[in-house]
Protein backbone atom coordinates (compact mmCIF):
# COMPACT_ATOMS: atom_id res chain seq x y z
CA UNK A 1 0.00 0.00 0.00
CA UNK A 2 1.30 3.48 -0.95
CA UNK A 3 -1.40 5.40 1.37
CA UNK A 4 0.53 7.74 3.49
CA UNK A 5 0.62 6.78 6.92
CA UNK A 6 -0.70 9.70 8.65
CA UNK A 7 1.10 9.67 12.54
CA UNK A 8 -2.30 10.06 14.19
CA UNK A 9 -5.51 9.24 13.67
CA UNK A 10 -8.05 11.56 13.18
CA UNK A 11 -10.51 9.69 15.39
CA UNK A 12 -9.56 7.29 18.53
CA UNK A 13 -12.45 4.95 19.61
CA UNK A 14 -10.49 3.28 22.63
CA UNK A 15 -13.23 0.73 24.47
CA UNK A 16 -16.25 2.33 24.12
CA UNK A 17 -18.91 1.81 26.34
CA UNK A 18 -21.95 2.77 27.25
CA UNK A 19 -24.46 1.65 30.08
CA UNK A 20 -27.87 3.17 29.95
CA UNK A 21 -29.94 3.10 33.43
CA UNK A 22 -33.32 1.98 32.20
CA UNK A 23 -36.34 1.37 34.43
CA UNK A 24 -36.12 -1.91 33.56
CA UNK A 25 -32.80 -2.57 34.71
CA UNK A 26 -29.35 -1.62 32.83
CA UNK A 27 -28.95 -1.85 29.44
CA UNK A 28 -25.40 -2.67 27.83
CA UNK A 29 -25.72 -0.57 24.27
CA UNK A 30 -22.20 -0.52 23.18
CA UNK A 31 -19.46 -3.07 24.31
CA UNK A 32 -15.69 -2.12 24.48
CA UNK A 33 -15.69 -0.33 20.81
CA UNK A 34 -12.40 0.15 19.60
CA UNK A 35 -11.45 2.04 15.94
CA UNK A 36 -8.82 4.04 14.73
CA UNK A 37 -10.08 6.35 11.81
CA UNK A 38 -7.88 8.25 9.70
CA UNK A 39 -8.27 11.83 8.32
CA UNK A 40 -9.95 11.76 5.26
CA UNK A 41 -11.42 8.35 5.82
CA UNK A 42 -15.01 7.24 5.49
CA UNK A 43 -16.17 4.72 7.26
CA UNK A 44 -19.63 3.48 7.74
CA UNK A 45 -21.26 1.30 10.54
CA UNK A 46 -23.74 -1.05 10.07
CA UNK A 47 -25.41 -3.93 12.25
CA UNK A 48 -28.72 -5.29 13.44
CA UNK A 49 -31.30 -2.49 15.10
CA UNK A 50 -30.37 -2.02 18.95
CA UNK A 51 -26.84 -2.76 17.77
CA UNK A 52 -25.76 0.32 19.40
CA UNK A 53 -24.78 2.25 16.21
CA UNK A 54 -26.38 5.66 17.57
CA UNK A 55 -25.17 5.17 20.44
CA UNK A 56 -21.53 4.75 19.18
CA UNK A 57 -22.14 8.11 17.11
CA UNK A 58 -23.19 10.33 19.73
CA UNK A 59 -20.74 9.35 22.06
CA UNK A 60 -17.85 10.24 19.25
CA UNK A 61 -20.31 13.72 18.78
CA UNK A 62 -19.63 14.32 22.41
CA UNK A 63 -23.23 14.52 22.68
CA UNK A 64 -23.40 12.05 25.51
CA UNK A 65 -20.26 10.12 27.59
CA UNK A 66 -19.16 7.06 27.97
CA UNK A 67 -19.76 4.81 30.86
CA UNK A 68 -15.93 3.67 30.64
CA UNK A 69 -13.82 4.43 27.72
CA UNK A 70 -12.92 7.38 25.57
CA UNK A 71 -13.18 9.00 22.28
CA UNK A 72 -10.02 10.99 21.00
CA UNK A 73 -10.17 13.93 18.25
CA UNK A 74 -6.73 14.78 16.98
CA UNK A 75 -5.43 13.55 20.63
CA UNK A 76 -7.78 15.32 22.29
CA UNK A 77 -10.34 13.22 24.59
CA UNK A 78 -13.79 14.87 23.06
CA UNK A 79 -15.94 15.80 26.44
CA UNK A 80 -18.86 17.84 24.64
CA UNK A 81 -19.72 18.77 21.47
CA UNK A 82 -16.77 20.28 19.19
CA UNK A 83 -17.07 22.65 16.35
CA UNK A 84 -14.82 20.31 14.37
CA UNK A 85 -17.34 17.65 14.41
CA UNK A 86 -20.98 18.05 11.90
CA UNK A 87 -23.46 16.20 12.22
CA UNK A 88 -26.43 14.77 9.85
CA UNK A 89 -29.18 13.76 12.00
CA UNK A 90 -32.12 11.02 10.58
CA UNK A 91 -34.80 12.66 8.59
CA UNK A 92 -33.17 16.32 7.73
CA UNK A 93 -34.02 17.83 11.50
CA UNK A 94 -34.93 20.76 10.30
CA UNK A 95 -36.49 23.71 12.10
CA UNK A 96 -40.11 23.66 10.09
CA UNK A 97 -40.86 27.09 12.04
CA UNK A 98 -37.61 28.80 10.06
CA UNK A 99 -36.47 29.51 6.13
CA UNK A 100 -33.98 27.49 4.78
CA UNK A 101 -31.75 30.15 5.47
CA UNK A 102 -32.94 31.02 9.03
CA UNK A 103 -32.24 27.10 9.62
CA UNK A 104 -28.84 27.33 7.89
CA UNK A 105 -27.69 30.22 9.98
CA UNK A 106 -28.87 28.45 13.33
CA UNK A 107 -25.82 27.06 14.28
CA UNK A 108 -24.06 30.48 14.07
CA UNK A 109 -26.98 31.65 16.18
CA UNK A 110 -26.56 29.61 18.50
CA UNK A 111 -22.63 30.11 18.92
CA UNK A 112 -23.20 33.96 18.42
CA UNK A 113 -21.33 34.10 15.04
CA UNK A 114 -21.41 35.61 11.68
CA UNK A 115 -22.46 32.74 9.05
CA UNK A 116 -19.91 32.34 6.40
CA UNK A 117 -21.77 34.04 3.63
CA UNK A 118 -19.52 32.88 0.56
CA UNK A 119 -18.88 29.46 1.92
CA UNK A 120 -22.69 29.27 2.60
CA UNK A 121 -23.63 29.94 -1.16
CA UNK A 122 -21.25 28.05 -2.30
CA UNK A 123 -22.10 24.91 -0.61
CA UNK A 124 -25.95 25.79 -1.66
CA UNK A 125 -25.13 26.04 -5.15
CA UNK A 126 -22.75 22.79 -4.70
CA UNK A 127 -26.03 20.71 -3.88
CA UNK A 128 -28.28 22.90 -6.30
CA UNK A 129 -30.54 24.65 -3.75
CA UNK A 130 -29.70 28.16 -4.49
CA UNK A 131 -32.63 30.07 -4.69
CA UNK A 132 -34.71 28.19 -2.33
CA UNK A 133 -33.59 29.93 0.80
CA UNK A 134 -36.79 31.50 1.79
CA UNK A 135 -38.57 28.91 1.29
CA UNK A 136 -40.06 26.57 4.49
CA UNK A 137 -38.96 23.28 4.78
CA UNK A 138 -42.31 21.93 4.09
CA UNK A 139 -42.21 23.27 0.44
CA UNK A 140 -39.53 20.84 0.11
CA UNK A 141 -39.16 17.56 -0.60
CA UNK A 142 -37.29 15.04 1.53
CA UNK A 143 -34.41 14.53 -0.46
CA UNK A 144 -33.97 18.91 -0.73
CA UNK A 145 -34.58 18.88 3.03
CA UNK A 146 -31.55 16.29 3.79
CA UNK A 147 -29.13 18.47 1.26
CA UNK A 148 -30.20 21.71 3.45
CA UNK A 149 -29.42 19.48 6.55
CA UNK A 150 -26.12 18.98 4.82
CA UNK A 151 -25.34 22.31 4.30
CA UNK A 152 -26.34 23.11 7.56
CA UNK A 153 -23.71 20.12 9.02
CA UNK A 154 -20.85 21.67 6.59
CA UNK A 155 -21.41 25.63 7.17
CA UNK A 156 -18.68 25.55 9.57
CA UNK A 157 -16.49 23.65 7.91
CA UNK A 158 -16.24 20.69 10.16
CA UNK A 159 -13.13 17.82 10.13
CA UNK A 160 -15.30 15.32 11.05
CA UNK A 161 -18.72 14.97 9.67
CA UNK A 162 -21.12 12.11 11.63
CA UNK A 163 -24.04 11.11 9.60
CA UNK A 164 -26.56 9.01 11.58
CA UNK A 165 -29.01 7.03 9.10
CA UNK A 166 -29.41 10.12 7.20
CA UNK A 167 -31.15 8.87 4.18
CA UNK A 168 -33.38 6.08 5.73
CA UNK A 169 -36.25 7.94 4.64
CA UNK A 170 -35.24 8.88 0.72
CA UNK A 171 -36.71 6.27 -2.23
CA UNK A 172 -33.25 4.21 -3.66
CA UNK A 173 -33.19 6.56 -6.71
CA UNK A 174 -32.92 9.80 -4.51
CA UNK A 175 -30.72 8.06 -2.02
CA UNK A 176 -28.49 7.13 -5.06
CA UNK A 177 -28.27 10.77 -6.18
CA UNK A 178 -27.40 11.74 -2.10
CA UNK A 179 -24.44 8.95 -2.40
CA UNK A 180 -22.76 10.71 -5.40
CA UNK A 181 -23.67 14.41 -3.69
CA UNK A 182 -21.99 13.08 -0.45
CA UNK A 183 -18.94 11.80 -2.36
CA UNK A 184 -18.82 14.83 -4.46
CA UNK A 185 -18.33 16.81 -1.34
CA UNK A 186 -16.13 14.66 0.08
CA UNK A 187 -13.82 14.86 -2.91
CA UNK A 188 -13.78 18.81 -2.36
CA UNK A 189 -13.03 18.90 1.68
CA UNK A 190 -11.94 15.32 1.95
CA UNK A 191 -13.58 15.49 5.70
CA UNK A 192 -13.59 12.16 7.65
CA UNK A 193 -16.92 10.97 7.75
CA UNK A 194 -18.40 8.70 9.77
CA UNK A 195 -22.02 7.12 8.41
CA UNK A 196 -24.58 5.25 10.09
CA UNK A 197 -26.81 3.14 7.71
CA UNK A 198 -28.77 0.26 7.38
CA UNK A 199 -28.34 -0.13 3.71
CA UNK A 200 -25.01 -2.15 3.01
CA UNK A 201 -25.04 -1.03 -0.57
CA UNK A 202 -24.50 2.62 0.56
CA UNK A 203 -21.74 1.54 3.09
CA UNK A 204 -19.49 -0.28 0.65
CA UNK A 205 -20.85 2.41 -2.47
CA UNK A 206 -19.40 5.34 -0.03
CA UNK A 207 -16.78 4.18 2.45
CA UNK A 208 -13.43 2.98 2.85
CA UNK A 209 -13.74 0.89 5.30
CA UNK A 210 -17.48 -1.15 6.32
CA UNK A 211 -17.41 -1.37 10.24
CA UNK A 212 -20.33 -4.35 11.22
CA UNK A 213 -21.86 -4.27 14.73
CA UNK A 214 -23.59 -7.25 16.63
CA UNK A 215 -26.75 -6.86 18.32
CA UNK A 216 -26.87 -5.78 21.76
CA UNK A 217 -24.31 -5.56 23.52
CA UNK A 218 -22.82 -3.49 20.37
CA UNK A 219 -19.96 -4.99 19.90
CA UNK A 220 -17.37 -4.43 16.59
CA UNK A 221 -17.65 -8.06 15.08
CA UNK A 222 -16.32 -7.22 11.70
CA UNK A 223 -14.06 -4.65 9.83
CA UNK A 224 -13.93 -5.08 5.55
CA UNK A 225 -11.92 -3.16 3.93
CA UNK A 226 -13.66 -1.24 0.33
CA UNK A 227 -10.66 -1.08 -2.12
CA UNK A 228 -12.02 1.01 -5.05
CA UNK A 229 -10.39 4.28 -5.91
CA UNK A 230 -12.37 7.38 -6.30
CA UNK A 231 -15.10 9.33 -7.73
CA UNK A 232 -16.61 5.27 -7.78
CA UNK A 233 -19.32 4.84 -10.10
CA UNK A 234 -22.86 3.00 -9.95
CA UNK A 235 -21.36 0.31 -11.54
CA UNK A 236 -18.85 -0.93 -9.23
CA UNK A 237 -21.70 -1.90 -7.41
CA UNK A 238 -22.57 -4.95 -10.03
CA UNK A 239 -18.40 -6.21 -9.52
CA UNK A 240 -17.99 -9.82 -8.44
CA UNK A 241 -16.17 -8.43 -5.49
CA UNK A 242 -18.54 -5.94 -4.33
CA UNK A 243 -21.51 -9.14 -4.50
CA UNK A 244 -19.43 -10.95 -2.68
CA UNK A 245 -18.39 -8.17 0.21
CA UNK A 246 -22.61 -7.68 0.29
CA UNK A 247 -23.08 -11.20 0.80
CA UNK A 248 -20.81 -11.15 3.91
CA UNK A 249 -21.82 -8.44 5.48
CA UNK A 250 -25.54 -9.72 5.16
CA UNK A 251 -24.74 -13.22 6.62
CA UNK A 252 -22.66 -10.96 9.71
CA UNK A 253 -25.89 -9.13 10.24
CA UNK A 254 -28.43 -11.65 9.71
CA UNK A 255 -25.98 -14.88 11.43
CA UNK A 256 -26.04 -12.39 14.27
CA UNK A 257 -29.86 -11.66 14.72
CA UNK A 258 -30.47 -15.80 14.03
CA UNK A 259 -27.74 -17.17 16.58
CA UNK A 260 -29.17 -14.76 19.57
CA UNK A 261 -32.31 -15.41 18.62
CA UNK A 262 -32.06 -18.41 19.25
CA UNK A 263 -30.55 -18.22 22.05
CA UNK A 264 -33.53 -16.66 23.76
CA UNK A 265 -35.59 -19.05 22.23
CA UNK A 266 -33.61 -21.58 24.25
CA UNK A 267 -33.60 -19.93 27.29
CA UNK A 268 -37.47 -19.18 26.61
CA UNK A 269 -38.54 -22.64 26.93
CA UNK A 270 -38.18 -23.86 29.72
CA UNK A 271 -39.93 -21.00 31.68
CA UNK A 272 -42.86 -20.81 29.30
CA UNK A 273 -43.27 -24.47 28.33
CA UNK A 274 -46.81 -25.77 29.87
CA UNK A 275 -46.27 -29.07 32.04
CA UNK B 1 -54.25 31.74 -8.22
CA UNK B 2 -56.11 28.16 -8.57
CA UNK B 3 -55.19 26.45 -5.13
CA UNK B 4 -54.52 23.75 -7.88
CA UNK B 5 -51.18 25.18 -8.03
CA UNK B 6 -50.56 24.95 -4.28
CA UNK B 7 -47.12 23.94 -3.73
CA UNK B 8 -47.24 20.02 -2.61
CA UNK B 9 -46.65 19.57 1.16
CA UNK B 10 -45.06 17.03 2.46
CA UNK B 11 -44.81 15.17 5.82
CA UNK B 12 -48.25 15.74 6.51
CA UNK B 13 -51.22 13.59 5.88
CA UNK B 14 -53.52 14.37 2.89
CA UNK B 15 -56.34 17.02 4.11
CA UNK B 16 -53.85 18.78 6.25
CA UNK B 17 -55.26 20.07 9.81
CA UNK B 18 -54.49 16.92 11.66
CA UNK B 19 -52.52 17.96 14.51
CA UNK B 20 -53.35 20.17 17.38
CA UNK B 21 -53.15 24.09 17.14
CA UNK B 22 -55.35 27.19 17.25
CA UNK B 23 -55.74 27.24 13.29
CA UNK B 24 -57.19 23.54 13.53
CA UNK B 25 -59.41 23.89 15.61
CA UNK B 26 -61.45 26.60 13.67
CA UNK B 27 -64.38 26.17 11.45
CA UNK B 28 -63.14 29.48 9.46
CA UNK B 29 -60.55 26.48 8.33
CA UNK B 30 -63.12 24.37 7.76
CA UNK B 31 -64.09 24.49 4.20
CA UNK B 32 -62.18 25.53 0.98
CA UNK B 33 -63.28 29.05 2.24
CA UNK B 34 -65.13 31.65 0.71
CA UNK B 35 -64.42 31.49 -3.35
CA UNK B 36 -66.43 33.77 -5.06
CA UNK B 37 -69.37 36.37 -5.05
CA UNK B 38 -71.62 33.23 -5.43
CA UNK B 39 -70.40 31.61 -2.71
CA UNK B 40 -70.90 35.23 -0.34
CA UNK B 41 -74.41 35.43 -1.85
CA UNK B 42 -75.62 32.43 -0.91
CA UNK B 43 -74.37 32.95 2.93
CA UNK B 44 -75.91 36.48 2.98
CA UNK B 45 -78.57 35.19 1.74
CA UNK B 46 -79.49 31.59 4.52
CA UNK B 47 -78.42 34.51 7.05
CA UNK B 48 -81.20 36.76 5.65
CA UNK B 49 -83.59 33.59 5.37
CA UNK B 50 -82.77 32.50 9.56
CA UNK B 51 -83.14 36.22 10.80
CA UNK B 52 -86.03 37.05 8.32
CA UNK B 53 -87.64 33.61 9.07
CA UNK B 54 -86.86 34.36 12.86
CA UNK B 55 -88.40 37.72 12.59
CA UNK B 56 -91.74 36.09 10.79
CA UNK B 57 -92.51 33.45 12.95
CA UNK B 58 -91.87 35.59 16.04
CA UNK B 59 -94.81 37.70 14.61
CA UNK B 60 -97.05 34.99 13.03
CA UNK B 61 -97.35 33.43 16.74
CA UNK B 62 -97.62 37.03 18.41
CA UNK B 63 -94.81 36.11 21.00
CA UNK B 64 -94.54 38.65 23.64
CA UNK B 65 -91.45 40.69 23.59
CA UNK B 66 -91.18 39.70 26.87
CA UNK B 67 -90.44 36.18 26.32
CA UNK B 68 -88.22 36.75 22.85
CA UNK B 69 -88.01 40.20 21.68
CA UNK B 70 -88.02 40.37 17.49
CA UNK B 71 -84.56 40.52 15.63
CA UNK B 72 -85.29 44.46 13.96
CA UNK B 73 -86.12 45.19 18.56
CA UNK B 74 -82.77 43.55 19.33
CA UNK B 75 -81.21 45.56 16.75
CA UNK B 76 -82.86 49.04 17.83
CA UNK B 77 -82.03 48.58 20.61
CA UNK B 78 -78.30 48.01 19.97
CA UNK B 79 -78.49 51.17 17.99
CA UNK B 80 -80.31 53.23 20.33
CA UNK B 81 -79.21 52.68 23.78
CA UNK B 82 -75.20 51.77 22.74
CA UNK B 83 -74.33 54.74 24.23
CA UNK B 84 -75.44 53.63 27.86
CA UNK B 85 -74.29 50.15 27.61
CA UNK B 86 -70.82 51.41 25.91
CA UNK B 87 -69.59 52.60 29.26
CA UNK B 88 -70.17 49.10 30.66
CA UNK B 89 -68.31 47.32 28.12
CA UNK B 90 -65.41 49.27 28.65
CA UNK B 91 -65.77 48.27 32.35
CA UNK B 92 -65.89 44.70 31.11
CA UNK B 93 -63.16 45.32 28.72
CA UNK B 94 -60.81 46.28 31.40
CA UNK B 95 -61.44 43.31 33.95
CA UNK B 96 -60.78 40.64 30.99
CA UNK B 97 -57.45 42.63 29.80
CA UNK B 98 -55.89 43.24 33.09
CA UNK B 99 -57.23 39.73 34.68
CA UNK B 100 -56.45 37.57 31.34
CA UNK B 101 -52.75 39.71 31.25
CA UNK B 102 -52.09 38.65 34.98
CA UNK B 103 -53.39 35.09 34.51
CA UNK B 104 -51.50 34.39 30.90
CA UNK B 105 -48.12 35.80 32.33
CA UNK B 106 -48.46 33.70 35.60
CA UNK B 107 -49.49 30.81 33.38
CA UNK B 108 -46.94 31.08 30.79
CA UNK B 109 -44.23 31.76 33.50
CA UNK B 110 -45.60 28.74 35.50
CA UNK B 111 -45.17 26.70 32.72
CA UNK B 112 -41.43 27.39 31.73
CA UNK B 113 -40.36 26.84 35.32
CA UNK B 114 -42.29 23.45 35.18
CA UNK B 115 -40.59 21.96 32.07
CA UNK B 116 -37.72 23.04 33.57
CA UNK B 117 -38.04 21.86 36.85
CA UNK B 118 -40.54 18.64 37.03
CA UNK B 119 -40.36 18.60 40.30
CA UNK B 120 -41.81 21.92 40.42
CA UNK B 121 -44.58 20.54 38.93
CA UNK B 122 -45.34 17.36 41.69
CA UNK B 123 -45.69 19.96 43.99
CA UNK B 124 -47.90 22.59 42.22
CA UNK B 125 -50.03 20.18 39.97
CA UNK B 126 -53.09 19.28 42.60
CA UNK B 127 -53.23 22.72 43.17
CA UNK B 128 -53.64 23.72 39.39
CA UNK B 129 -55.70 20.85 38.96
CA UNK B 130 -58.11 22.57 41.47
CA UNK B 131 -57.95 25.79 40.10
CA UNK B 132 -58.97 24.21 36.75
CA UNK B 133 -61.48 22.14 37.88
CA UNK B 134 -63.25 24.94 40.16
CA UNK B 135 -65.27 27.18 38.44
CA UNK B 136 -63.85 30.36 39.91
CA UNK B 137 -67.00 32.32 40.18
CA UNK B 138 -67.53 30.21 43.26
CA UNK B 139 -64.89 32.50 44.53
CA UNK B 140 -66.35 36.01 43.73
CA UNK B 141 -69.24 36.36 46.76
CA UNK B 142 -65.52 35.60 49.01
CA UNK B 143 -63.36 37.70 46.83
CA UNK B 144 -66.53 41.01 47.14
CA UNK B 145 -66.70 40.78 50.98
CA UNK B 146 -62.55 41.25 51.33
CA UNK B 147 -62.42 43.84 48.41
CA UNK B 148 -66.05 45.08 48.04
CA UNK B 149 -67.32 45.81 44.63
CA UNK B 150 -64.69 47.15 42.62
CA UNK B 151 -62.80 46.18 39.92
CA UNK B 152 -60.47 43.94 42.38
CA UNK B 153 -62.90 40.68 42.92
CA UNK B 154 -63.49 40.59 39.30
CA UNK B 155 -59.87 40.98 37.56
CA UNK B 156 -59.00 38.20 40.61
CA UNK B 157 -61.67 36.01 39.49
CA UNK B 158 -60.54 36.49 35.70
CA UNK B 159 -56.93 35.93 35.98
CA UNK B 160 -57.42 32.46 38.39
CA UNK B 161 -59.69 31.48 35.54
CA UNK B 162 -57.68 31.61 32.74
CA UNK B 163 -54.28 31.71 33.97
CA UNK B 164 -53.92 27.70 35.13
CA UNK B 165 -55.77 27.00 31.22
CA UNK B 166 -52.73 28.99 29.84
CA UNK B 167 -50.50 26.77 31.77
CA UNK B 168 -51.79 23.62 31.49
CA UNK B 169 -51.77 23.95 27.40
CA UNK B 170 -48.75 25.83 27.44
CA UNK B 171 -46.80 23.02 29.58
CA UNK B 172 -48.36 20.71 27.51
CA UNK B 173 -46.64 22.49 24.43
CA UNK B 174 -43.13 22.80 26.54
CA UNK B 175 -43.40 19.06 26.40
CA UNK B 176 -43.86 18.20 22.93
CA UNK B 177 -40.43 17.93 22.99
CA UNK B 178 -38.36 16.51 19.66
CA UNK B 179 -35.38 15.07 20.96
CA UNK B 180 -33.92 15.27 17.66
CA UNK B 181 -34.16 19.00 17.27
CA UNK B 182 -32.86 19.28 20.82
CA UNK B 183 -29.68 17.52 20.53
CA UNK B 184 -29.63 19.35 17.06
CA UNK B 185 -29.52 22.44 19.16
CA UNK B 186 -27.03 20.28 21.73
CA UNK B 187 -24.83 19.31 18.96
CA UNK B 188 -23.81 23.25 18.62
CA UNK B 189 -23.45 23.73 22.09
CA UNK B 190 -26.69 25.18 22.91
CA UNK B 191 -27.15 26.50 26.36
CA UNK B 192 -30.48 25.41 28.26
CA UNK B 193 -31.71 28.95 27.67
CA UNK B 194 -31.25 28.78 24.57
CA UNK B 195 -32.57 25.34 23.64
CA UNK B 196 -35.97 26.86 25.42
CA UNK B 197 -35.86 29.72 23.45
CA UNK B 198 -35.19 28.59 19.86
CA UNK B 199 -36.63 25.49 20.15
CA UNK B 200 -38.67 24.84 22.86
CA UNK B 201 -41.11 27.77 22.75
CA UNK B 202 -41.25 27.89 18.90
CA UNK B 203 -42.71 24.38 18.87
CA UNK B 204 -45.02 25.48 21.84
CA UNK B 205 -46.21 28.40 20.07
CA UNK B 206 -49.37 26.56 18.80
CA UNK B 207 -50.38 25.06 21.60
CA UNK B 208 -49.82 28.26 23.79
CA UNK B 209 -52.32 30.18 21.22
CA UNK B 210 -54.83 27.38 22.08
CA UNK B 211 -54.32 28.16 25.55
CA UNK B 212 -54.81 31.70 25.32
CA UNK B 213 -57.87 31.49 23.16
CA UNK B 214 -59.54 29.18 25.90
CA UNK B 215 -58.24 30.99 28.78
CA UNK B 216 -59.44 34.16 27.13
CA UNK B 217 -63.00 32.63 26.28
CA UNK B 218 -63.27 31.41 29.98
CA UNK B 219 -61.82 35.11 31.55
CA UNK B 220 -64.86 36.41 29.67
CA UNK B 221 -67.45 34.09 31.00
CA UNK B 222 -65.97 34.83 34.72
CA UNK B 223 -66.09 38.45 34.11
CA UNK B 224 -69.42 38.60 32.84
CA UNK B 225 -70.81 35.90 35.59
CA UNK B 226 -68.65 38.05 38.33
CA UNK B 227 -70.31 41.48 37.15
CA UNK B 228 -73.66 39.33 37.57
CA UNK B 229 -73.15 38.58 41.26
CA UNK B 230 -72.51 42.06 42.51
CA UNK B 231 -71.44 45.64 41.60
CA UNK B 232 -73.17 48.38 40.01
CA UNK B 233 -71.23 47.86 36.50
CA UNK B 234 -69.89 45.53 33.77
CA UNK B 235 -71.89 44.14 30.81
CA UNK B 236 -72.84 41.27 33.47
CA UNK B 237 -74.72 43.71 35.39
CA UNK B 238 -76.52 44.99 32.80
CA UNK B 239 -78.01 41.67 31.73
CA UNK B 240 -79.17 41.31 35.42
CA UNK B 241 -80.55 44.82 35.44
CA UNK B 242 -82.46 44.86 31.94
CA UNK B 243 -83.87 41.58 32.78
CA UNK B 244 -85.10 42.26 35.67
CA UNK B 245 -87.25 45.14 34.15
CA UNK B 246 -88.05 42.94 31.95
CA UNK B 247 -85.95 45.08 28.96
CA UNK B 248 -85.53 42.43 26.45
CA UNK B 249 -84.86 43.95 23.79
CA UNK B 250 -81.68 45.90 25.26
CA UNK B 251 -81.30 42.25 27.13
CA UNK B 252 -79.82 40.52 23.91
CA UNK B 253 -78.34 43.68 22.24
CA UNK B 254 -75.95 43.15 25.51
CA UNK B 255 -76.27 39.36 24.82
CA UNK B 256 -75.38 40.56 21.05
CA UNK B 257 -72.23 42.37 22.23
CA UNK B 258 -70.91 39.46 24.12
CA UNK B 259 -71.01 37.28 21.39
CA UNK B 260 -69.01 39.47 18.84
CA UNK B 261 -66.63 39.97 22.04
CA UNK B 262 -66.06 36.32 21.94
CA UNK B 263 -65.68 35.71 18.52
CA UNK B 264 -63.59 38.33 18.03
CA UNK B 265 -61.46 37.30 20.84
CA UNK B 266 -61.39 34.25 19.08
CA UNK B 267 -60.41 35.33 15.37
CA UNK B 268 -58.12 37.59 17.10
CA UNK B 269 -55.77 34.62 18.37
CA UNK B 270 -56.57 32.41 15.38
CA UNK B 271 -55.14 35.53 12.79
CA UNK B 272 -52.11 35.33 15.48
CA UNK B 273 -51.65 32.00 15.75
CA UNK B 274 -51.60 32.12 11.79
CA UNK B 275 -49.14 34.57 12.04
CA UNK B 276 -47.03 32.75 14.07
CA UNK B 277 -48.08 29.13 13.88
CA UNK B 278 -48.80 28.81 10.27
CA UNK B 279 -46.01 25.91 10.17
CA UNK B 280 -47.26 24.01 11.78
CA UNK B 281 -51.12 24.02 10.15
Amino acid sequence: MTLVQSTQPKLQVNGATKVYNTNSGDLLAIDRCSIDIAPGEIVSVVGPSGSGKTTLLWAISGLHGLTSGEILLDGKPVTGPRREIGMVFQDANLLPWRTIDANINFPFEIKGEKPDRDWITTLMHRVGLEGFGARMPRELSGGMQQRVALVRALSFKPSVLLMDEPFGALDSFTREEMNHLVEEIYLDTRTTIVLITHSIEEAIFLSDRVVVMSARPGRIAHVHDVPFARPRSMEIMTTREVFDLTNTIKREIVGDQQSKAAVRRRQAVPVSAPL
Amino acid sequence: MSSADAIPQFNKPAGGNSEVGVTNMSALTAGPGIKSLFDFAIIALVAVVVIGGLELLLTVFAVPQYVLPKPHEIAVALVTDFPLIAPHLGHTLVELFSGFGIGALVGLVLAAVVTQFPFVEKIITPYILLLVTTPMLALVPLLILRFGFGYEPRIIAVALASGPMVMINATTGFRRVDSGKIALARSYGASTLQIFWKIRAPMALPMIFVGLMVGSIFGLLTAVGAEMVGGGFGLGNRLTSYSSMIQMPQFFAVVLILSILGILIYVLFFLLGKKFASWEA
